[in-house]
């Protein structure tokens, strides 16, 4: 990488910085609750949009895990999801009517929150369906794991996302506040995931996954990515630069190995193809506010007024981290 | 006859008072150091938590124990001091950290230091042996100065290291000195103590070990060789390093692990493992069968994961390795040309091998599965766009996801090329090629026109650079290569030579031919093919009015060497 082009990505990282300034005056604190943070506390940051039957069994899951403080930003729920987050004790909230695409896909109004709160806290940014694990997550929780990155000198963990599908048409079983969304999705593609190297900005492009078989078997480029890096050392200076994918400075991106060995990394297991995707897929098609014109949903769209079944008998059923590891979608590396 | 424990700690204090509490509640007296860097307001806080313990003690003057340097030791030594001063009866300097954690109770720790009094448990090993340390210098640690913090002064630290290294400066050892180099974590007896501590030299090698490479790792190990009578070099605390020298921490799921090391001391804890604390804190003589330390299901279990950081598992593209350049995860075999000379070659293969046989897996308009499936192991799909959007990811995919189980699959010059690299460079596969067999479908399709003369010219072309390729040096498959005109001579001899590296059960003979392909007027063709102005040599000189014979298996003996 030349100096020009080093240079060049520094600029870029602060124009990301002054634009989440500017993107961050359309937030508007509806509860601050962020003086109770304590020093040491894993901080979770996340986007929502009428996301109510899902919130009551995400905060539990996360407050098990450890984490110590939610940090929400609400853009324009209509089903009471700011009430209810208002209502908890260990939850700060935001709400927007700004435009979710015009803010990158909330990448700006984050990145604004991080860096006035994140800042020398460890910080996981998840959307509400998707659900962290990592090694020995049963037994450890996630300050085991920053603890141990700490001492590592490694500022930012790599979490695959990981599409869950159920056995049937998708909008088979309805989802019921509180439950646990992987008692109704709990099957997944193990192996059949395309991985390139982005040389601009270090960062591993991972595609494929059932969205690709089943979405984009025509145009696999324009499948979801499913490379995320959600959980890192937060410093002011830093920025995503698009969704979770790939941050600024670009070497928080290295998060894998290139010369045999494997880095210690996790998964989010994505529970999206809920029975709820059919009512948000017509709604965000008629918003339009989702990353290239929404073609993502468009194509959920379609395919669940087919009755499309993502499953076929090589899915395997999701059991626990360890048969992620055996299948090699994540690794223990040298975390023992 | 008792053992006193030193303690430094630098963080963690509640779980550093625990464990102190521990020991002196159980009769051992302690006396601690804790880091400058522990604030004044903390360090009260943690004297008054162990206020009421009499033989708890703290060293008076805090020095600043930064990683690496002689402060760690300079603590240790007046902490020791102390200790053998305030504690005449004592037999034995147990010297932990705030994050070690005993695992066995006290008495037998002390029961099994009085069956040996005399001997010192500290790890030593001479320099001049096989490499300690990991990460890191052996010698220089002993002939370099290194006055610059590693951590903080990382910058000159590196350049006076290659200014001396220019230069070749060596420093000169104090007389009689042996250096040794061994783990922190110690246990002497009172008599080596006390004579590494009242040494009349000791100054001197104060002066000498200040400036030496992280001194607490060789400057009791170094001086203990002087004095003691009798030292087992190895350490009692179970502390395990990873890789870049860095020490693995314990949680409470390692609690049975910890448990059946018999070790009585392990580092580090992590502090919240509240677990760990808890069940392992305590004097019942019950938990424990007295046994020899045997720390080696634990040092398994880290040797594996240093290995799958360093190396990782062969084969596998992931989020957290990707390998610029790896091989595949198992052994597969590419047919070429072998399933347009022989009639339903895959399933006569499957059946006389027992491995996986697909047909054309890089075939342009889907991928031929075996049984012609449309999604296959790992949910890869038969979509030809997908598998092409990174044709190689699919082949290391494919082979990852079928790992245990050989594949085979058939290849051709009508096909997708671009795994051809990857394949002729990568050890784990094996090809065999018949040049120029595609020709017999061409020619079954009973057309000569200008179509196929075209599109046996485009194939050849194709043909002749692959085959170009598996002949460069650099190639590590095990590659095969005949003219269709070669292998006519002796199919059977061929396939079994193949065979042989594949089959599961050893070699084993044919007892089953497969049935060639109808090749009467083949000859023929390829003349045709000829006067029309269309050379197809990759075939070889087949003969113009050859008619092979069926093949049959008895027909030719075949020795097995």
């Amino acid at each position: 990488m030349s100096l020009l082009q080093s240079y060049r990505l520094r600029l870029r990282r602060k124009r990301y910085r002054l634009r989440s300034l500017r993107k961050g005056r359309e937030l508007r604190s509806v509860v601050n609750r962020t003086k109770a943070i304590r020093p040491n506390d894993l901080l979770l940051f996340s986007t929502l949009r009428n996301e109510r039957v899902r919130l009551p069994f995400f905060l539990d899951y996360y407050r098990s895990k450890g984490v110590g403080h939610f940090l929400f930003i609400d853009n324009g729920s209509e089903d009471g999801s700011a009430a209810y987050l208002g209502e908890q004790p260990d939850i700060s909230l935001w709400s927007t009517q700004g435009s979710y695409k015009a803010s990158r896909f909330g990448v700006d109004w984050l990145n604004r929150l991080q860096a006035r709160y994140g800042h020398g806290h460890w910080t996981l940014v998840v959307d509400p369906d998707e659900f962290f694990i990592y090694p020995f997550c049963d037994t450890r929780p996630i300050q085991a794991l920053t603890d141990w990155l700490d001492s590592c000198g490694q500022r930012s963990f790599s979490a695959m996302l990981l599409d869950l599908y159920p056995k049937g048409p998708l909008d088979a079983e309805p989802y019921i506040e509180g439950q646990d969304p992987l008692e109704i999705v709990h099957w997944f593609d193990s192996g059949n995931y395309t991985i390139s190297r982005n040389h601009l900005y270090n960062n591993l492009w991972i595609q494929g996954g059932p969205r690709a078989r089943a979405f984009f078997p025509d145009t696999p480029k324009a499948a979801p990515s499913l490379n995320k890096i959600p959980l890192v050392k937060w410093h002011r200076r830093y920025a995503y630069v698009q969704s979770t994918h790939m941050l600024l400075p670009r070497g928080l991106n290295k998060v894998y190995e290139g010369h045999g060995g494997e880095m210690t990394s996790g998964a989010l297991l994505h529970t999206k193809f809920l029975n709820t995707l059919v009512e948000k897929a017509e709604e965000e098609l008629e918003r339009g506010q989702h990353y290239a014109d929404s073609r993502e949903y468009r194509a959920y769209h379609d395919h669940l007024q087919n009755g499309t079944v993502l499953w076929n008998r090589w899915s395997e059923k999701y059991i626990n981290w360890r048969q992620l590891e055996i299948l090699g979608l994540m690794s223990k590396g040298n975390w023992a | 006859m008792t053992v006193g424990f030193v303690m430094l700690v630098h963080t963690a204090l509640e779980r550093a008072a625990q464990v102190a509490r521990h020991w002196a509640e159980s009769g051992c007296p302690v006396v601690i150091h804790a880091d400058a860097k522990v604030p004044d307001g903390d360090f009260q806080a943690f004297c008054d938590s162990l206020g009421d313990l009499e033989n708890v003690a703290f060293s008076a003057r805090r020095q600043r124990c930064e990683w690496g340097t002689w402060g760690i030791v300079g603590a240790t030594i007046e902490a020791s001091e102390r200790m053998l001063a305030d504690h005449p009866s004592l037999s034995h300097v147990y010297l932990a950290s705030g994050s070690c954690l005993p695992l066995r109770p006290v008495p037998e720790l002390v029961a099994y230091l009085a069956e040996r009094p005399r001997t010192d448990f500290i790890e030593s090993v001479t320099i001049e042996d096989v490499g300690w340390s990991k990460g890191g210098f052996d010698h220089e640690r002993f002939s370099l100065r290194f006055p610059f913090s590693f951590k903080r002064q990382r910058f000159f630290f590196d350049r006076f290291v290659d200014l001396q290294r220019r230069f070749g400066t060596v420093r000169k050892l104090p007389e009689g000195l042996v250096p040794h180099l061994g783990s922190q974590w110690w246990c002497l007896s009172r008599r080596t103590l006390e004579a590494v501590l009242r040494d009349p030299r000791r100054s001197e090698y104060d002066r000498y070990f200040r400036q030496v490479w992280i001194p607490d790792e060789s400057y009791f190990q170094s001086l203990a060789r002087l004095h003691s009578v009798r030292i087992e070099s190895r350490s009692l605390t179970l502390s395990k390093f990873d890789f870049q020298g860095k020490p693995h921490t314990f949680y409470d799921d390692h609690l049975q692990l910890l448990r059946r090391s018999d070790c009585f001391v392990a580092r580090k804890i992590w502090p919240r493992a509240e677990r760990l604390y808890s069940s392992l804190l305590s004097n019942d003589p019950r938990v424990t069968k007295n046994a020899e330390p045997s720390p080696g299901k634990i040092d398994r279990l880290f040797a594996k994961a240093s290995d799958l950081r360093v190396r990782g598992r062969s084969g596998l593209y992931m989020q957290s390795r990707f390998p610029r350049s790896d091989r595949s995860a198992g052994p597969y075999s590419v047919f070429e040309g072998f399933d347009s000379l022989f009639e339903n070659f895959e399933s006569w293969l499957g059946k006389v091998t027992g491995c996986r046989v697909h047909g054309h897996l890089y075939n342009p308009s889907r991928v031929e599965f075996s049984g012609g499936e449309k999604t296959y192991n790992g949910c890869l799909s038969d979509s030809a766009r997908l598998r092409d959007y990174n044709p190689c990811g699919f082949l290391t995919g494919l082979l990852w996801n079928t790992r245990g189980e050989r594949q085979c699959f058939m290849f051709g010059p009508a096909d997708n090329q671009y795994p051809q690299v990857f394949m002729a460079g990568d050890p784990n596969a094996q090809i065999s090629v018949i040049t120029g067999a595609w020709a017999i479908g061409l020619y079954r399709t009973n057309i000569t026109s200008e179509v196929v003369r075209k599109e046996a010219a485009r194939l050849q072309r194709i043909e002749h650079a692959h085959v170009e390729l598996l002949r460069e040096r650099w190639t590590k498959a095990q590659i095969r290569i005949w003219t269709l005109a070669e292998f006519i001579e002796a199919p059977m001899d061929n396939l079994q030579e193949i065979l042989d590296e594949i089959s599961l059960n050893g070699p084993r003979r044919l007892t089953e031919a497969p049935r060639l392909m109808d090749l009467s007027g083949f000859g023929q063709f390829l003349q045709q093919l000829k006067n029309d102005g269309m050379n197809l040599h990759m075939a070889g000189d087949f003969p113009v009015g050859h008619t092979p014979a069926p093949l049959n298996p008895t027909a030719r003996p075949y020795l097995v060497k």
